[in-house]
């Protein structure tokens, strides 16, 4: 079954509140996670960690510092769940 | 061939812990390297840190820590047989640090050998006490961790200097005081990933401590949470039993991740490295010590300690306070 957009920004949501303390509805797609939701490096890490878990996709370290924005990991996810 | 005569269980019955005077605070750090307190703060969670003398060795702080274990555990020198100093900081390489220990503390001809499973060296070290006391190989053991990290630090490196420190901890093991009674320290659930030995290294003696940060903090946040529980379901007990858990003082960041995994609502959660910093192999029982001081966790309460670190070697294992 594939995850709609949807669902991925839901999940990143989840995580993101759990990881980070940014309350889910503040995560919206445009956001970049450094500057507009003040997130870390480190939390970066947590955040691909707990993806991981939740989506099955691996993040790598040199894959994450890509990801700028909230729509950067849903695409990653997407793409990635589409060739696993 | 005979074998020795073993005991039901082993437990620890004290701790003690030493810091060096010298406190390092980050905006002493700040001073010298292009850093500020917050951002130290925010990304290791420590606060000020404590570094050794000039001439304050990983002996002399080991011995200051053990004297004052030995001492609150009631044993004199004379009940003690194997010394065991987990360091990965050594003066020298030859002779070991723990015999030398040994013989400052007064205790006469002991086993004595130090060993580096790094910043998991206590974890690694307690294990092998509980076991030389379980197999009857040794009455009463001496288990140090003590490091002087300092020594390795590139002071003008901003990403390791603002970690490391320097200190010891020690715990005395012994049989439990019935054979009735449940033993003190649980099995110890451990393991090496040498995949990831790059990732922390001294490459040689002319060199300084290298941390691939990142890819150490991803390994920590997510290898060790199965090791803590695994140890817990080794001995026994319930993470929600859990009176306090203990993990390797790295980062208060893989502190609080691990310990959001762990499911442990009741557990004190160690939180030492804001004001020890990272201090490997000595942090766990330097945290332990200054807990049970502060009234912290109460004696007999479950504890988890998870030791890990560069190799990359882990080691998890239940105790009972003392």
């Amino acid at each position: 079954m594939a995850m709609t957009e949807q669902d991925i920004l839901e999940g990143l949501g989840e995580i993101i509140d759990e990881v980070a303390g940014v309350p889910a509805d503040q995560v919206t797609p445009e956001k970049t996670f450094v500057d507009d939701l003040d997130i870390d490096s480190l939390s970066m890490v947590e955040i691909a960690v707990a993806a991981q878990d939740k989506f099955g996709v691996e993040i790598p370290d040199d894959q994450l510092k890509d990801l700028k924005t909230v729509q950067d990991v849903i695409d990653y996810v997407r793409r990635a769940g589409v060739t696993a | 061939m005979r074998l020795t005569e073993g005991q039901a269980g082993a437990r620890v019955l004290a701790f003690g812990g030493y810091q060096p005077a010298r406190v390092v605070t980050n905006d002493e750090l700040a001073q010298t390297v292009d850093t500020t307190d917050e951002w130290i703060r925010s990304r290791v969670g420590i606060a000020s840190r404590r570094i050794a003398g000039p001439d304050e060795t990983v002996a002399d702080m080991a011995v200051q820590a053990g004297g004052k274990a030995m001492a609150a555990s009631g044993l004199s020198p004379d009940d003690i047989d194997l010394v065991i100093v987990a360091t990965c900081t050594p003066e020298v390489q030859i002779p070991n640090t723990a015999a030398t220990v040994a013989r400052r503390l007064g205790i006469m001809a002991p086993g004595a050998y130090d060993m580096n499973a790094a910043c998991a060296g206590f974890c690694y070290a307690l294990a092998n006490a509980s076991d030389a006391v379980r197999t009857g190989t040794a009455r009463n053991v001496l288990v140090v961790g003590a490091e002087k990290l300092s020594q390795w630090v590139d002071w003008t490196d901003r990403s390791t200097c603002i970690i490391f420190a320097d200190g010891a901890g020690a715990a005395v093991v012994g049989p439990v005081a019935d054979p009735a009674d449940p033993p003190g320290i649980g099995p110890v659930a451990w393991g090496s990933d040498g995949d990831l030995a790059d990732k922390i290294y001294i490459k040689d003696r002319n060199s300084f401590i290298f941390q691939e940060g990142q890819a150490v903090f991803r390994w920590a946040t997510t290898a060790l949470a199965p090791i803590a529980l695994a140890a817990c379901e080794r001995a026994g007990v319930d993470p929600k039993e859990l009176a306090a858990f203990v993990p390797h003082q790295a980062n208060l960041r893989i502190v609080e991740a691990i310990a959001r995994r762990l499911g442990a609502p009741q557990a004190v959660v160690a939180s030492d490295i804001v004001t020890a910093g990272n201090t490997s192999s000595a942090s766990i029982p330097l945290a332990l010590s200054r807990m049970i001081e502060r009234g912290e966790i109460g004696s007999g309460a479950p504890a988890l300690l998870v030791g890990f670190g560069a190799g990359m070697c882990y080691a998890a294992q239940v105790i009972t306070v003392p």
